[in-house]
């Protein structure tokens, strides 16, 4: 790991009071732009001195992107809610308790405090490899040091893997995918609508990025649709300490039950790949079925066909699978 | 602008990780720049071509064989696969965003492939040394030249079967190939595939980066290549040819004017071939000549 210093190197600071002047600044920028929000990923970045922005915008000033409302299609989230807001949400609580329970494991209470939803749902990955500044693919060299015979990857991805076998460390970001949730990206060029499994970048696609966002482009919002409100959800997070980690997996869905049996369903592992995974296979398979623990299995068996673990993650499989079970066995609702 | 793209490795040492992408723009420029100052020579510059006498015509049939369908298949093919790896290489690069790394290998393998045909094919079943570079072509390289920089050669001295400069792209062009096939075979095997493990340290860091850039400058240089190797195919005054890589065939009026009967001489078998795969078996070659020779450079 690299050590962190104490001065982080100079940039421009900026800190514009609404989204349509940080847009502008950071296209002004570029690749040299820096989005900062929490600061919870970033400074380690700073200190480390292995990301030296020229221009940091602070979006500490738009308050437009703060608070949670009700609309006519459900709930509307500003990016830079924080977390803890989203956990203490009784609407949340109420009808998409599978975000709320996301977001009350996320790592201790004062990064609740400062951490925001636009910047755990973008935060880079934690590959140690990577994050020591390594030229790694990721960081635009040619080698993957974590794939390596003599590698540290116990934490690393099992499926999805292109040369980049990191892991994407969002807890929100299943939740969100398991509630067909929508995000509102602004740029340059206007307001895109992505779905939030199409949020998060492969890395067959763009080895260098976690998310689609460019270099001039904020996550301003996240929509959670009305039908999926008051669904039955699972959620569960798997970490070496209960304390504070992140997560060796997570698992989120949400489930349509009418007299018994699954109208529709969710199903989203993070921390098996790059990306967040949506298991679409094990969601048909367990539509039109009764919850169960037999189904359970069919589905975590589904759920693990694509998996290759690295020397030291085998234990994902297993993981993985008794994960998927369990939040098809047993929805809450 | 920068050549190449370097890091430091976990043991503190630079090396050098790949090419600088700067020099994709150098090559697509020097693709565009060449085909921009050949239209300006050929436009204004040059004397106007002479046109091929027909009077001559040696009792030849109306259409000479150029290319079997064999070599045309492997044309097209090969054209499609390099097609889709500098596609596969270069639109990402470009911003154009896909999951481009599976296409690129498997393109690759389909590459290799068809090269280890074709040296099979070329060496075996195909005058070798028809591609080969001798004396008469250089010198006819050097009339050439003197020719485009206006001096008082002719300005199109005959050929065997390939000119100079067909000789010199294909060359170009089988370098580039084969140090991209090589070179992107040991990267293959720094990826994790079913039919081997993935192996990071068969090399040291310093050689990977030295087969890094070796691959990236292959594939720049057939950029620069493709560019006007397309142009030449569609630039009217040479559509005969292209046109002889889909029908296989060249017009009679051609081959004189462009080639050296005693260098390229039309076969019996060649003739043959021309009527079974040009015309489905019916005579159109217009001749009734027997020719029993064979090509020579």
């Amino acid at each position: 790991m690299a050590v962190i210093r104490d001065m982080i190197p100079a940039f421009e600071l900026f800190q514009p009071t609404t989204v349509e002047d940080a847009i502008s600044i950071l296209d002004r920028y570029g690749e040299d732009g820096w989005v900062l929000s929490g600061g919870l990923d970033s400074f380690d970045w700073f200190k480390d001195r292995i990301k030296r922005p020229a221009a940091v915008v602070d979006l500490v000033n738009l308050d437009s992107l703060r608070g949670i409302r009700s609309t006519d299609d459900g709930i509307e989230i500003g990016a830079l809610t924080t977390i803890t807001d989203v956990v203490m949400h009784p609407e949340l609580a109420l009808n998409y308790s599978v975000l709320t329970d996301a977001a009350s494991g996320v790592a201790t209470p004062q990064i609740r405090n400062r951490g925001t939803l636009g910047g755990n749902l973008s935060q880079d990955t934690r590959c140690w490899y990577y994050r020591g500044g390594w030229p790694c693919y990721r960081a635009g060299g040619n080698t993957c040091y974590a794939s390596g015979p003599t590698a540290m990857n116990r934490e690393h991805c099992i499926m999805g893997s292109s040369r980049c076998v990191a892991v994407n460390p969002s807890d929100l970001a299943p939740a969100l995918i398991a509630l067909d949730a929508e995000f509102v990206i602004q740029g340059t060029r206007g307001t895109r609508f992505v779905d939030a499994e199409d949020f998060f970048m492969r890395p067959s696609i763009d080895i260098e990025r976690m998310t689609i966002l460019k270099p001039a482009e904020l996550l301003t919002k996240v929509r959670l649709p009305v039908r999926w409100a008051g669904s039955h959800f699972y959620f569960e997070k798997i970490e070496d300490r209960k304390a504070w980690d992140f997560a060796l997996m997570t698992v989120a869905s949400a489930m349509r039950i009418k007299e018994g049996v699954i109208e529709e369903a969710r199903l989203s592992v993070n921390g098996v790949a790059p990306y967040p995974v949506r298991l679409g296979s094990a969601e048909s398979l367990i539509q039109g079925q009764t919850p169960s623990d037999n189904l359970g299995i069919k589905a975590g068996d589904l759920a693990i066909a694509k998996a290759q673990p690295l020397r030291h993650n085998d234990f994902k499989i297993p993981m993985m699978r008794n994960l998927v079970r369990r939040a098809v066995r047993s929805p809450e609702g | 602008m920068e050549f190449w793209r370097r890091a430091v490795n976990p043991w503190n040492q630079e090396v050098l990780i790949g090419i600088s992408w700067d020099l994709m723009w150098i090559a697509i420029i020097a693709g565009v720049g060449f085909v921009v100052l050949h239209v300006i020579w050929a436009r204004w510059l040059v004397s106007p071509s002479h046109k091929p006498s027909d009077n001559l015509n040696l009792g030849l049939p109306s259409r000479i064989l150029r290319h079997a369908m064999t070599e045309r298949v492997f044309h097209w093919s090969m054209a499609l696969v390099m097609f889709v790896l500098l596609v596969t290489a270069f639109f990402p690069i470009l911003g154009i965003q896909f999951a481009w790394v599976t296409i690129h290998w498997v393109a690759g393998i389909i590459l290799t492939a068809l090269i280890i045909y074709h040296i099979i094919h070329a060496i075996f079943w195909q005058d070798l040394w028809a591609m080969w570079i001798d004396r008469t072509d250089i010198k006819s390289g050097v009339v050439e030249l003197k020719h485009i920089f206006g001096g008082d050669g002719p300005d199109n001295p005959t050929a065997g079967k390939y000119p100079i400069d067909h000789k010199l792209f294909h060359h170009a062009a089988a370098v580039a190939s084969l140090v991209a096939i090589v070179t992107g075979i040991l990267m293959m095997l720094r990826l994790e595939t079913p039919f081997w493990e993935a192996n990071l340290y068969l090399l040291t860091d310093s050689l990977w980066g030295l087969v890094y850039v070796l691959h990236g400058l292959s594939g720049v240089g057939l950029v620069t290549l493709t560019i006007t190797h397309i142009y030449f195919a569609i630039r009217p005054d040479k559509w005969w040819i292209t046109k002889s890589m889909i029908y296989g065939w060249i017009p009679r009026i051609e081959y004189l004017g462009n080639h050296d009967p005693q260098r390229w001489v039309v076969t019996a078998n060649e003739e043959e071939e021309m009527i079974s795969t040009v015309s489905g078996g019916t005579d159109l070659s217009g001749g009734n000549v027997n020719l029993d020779s064979k090509t020579s450079s």
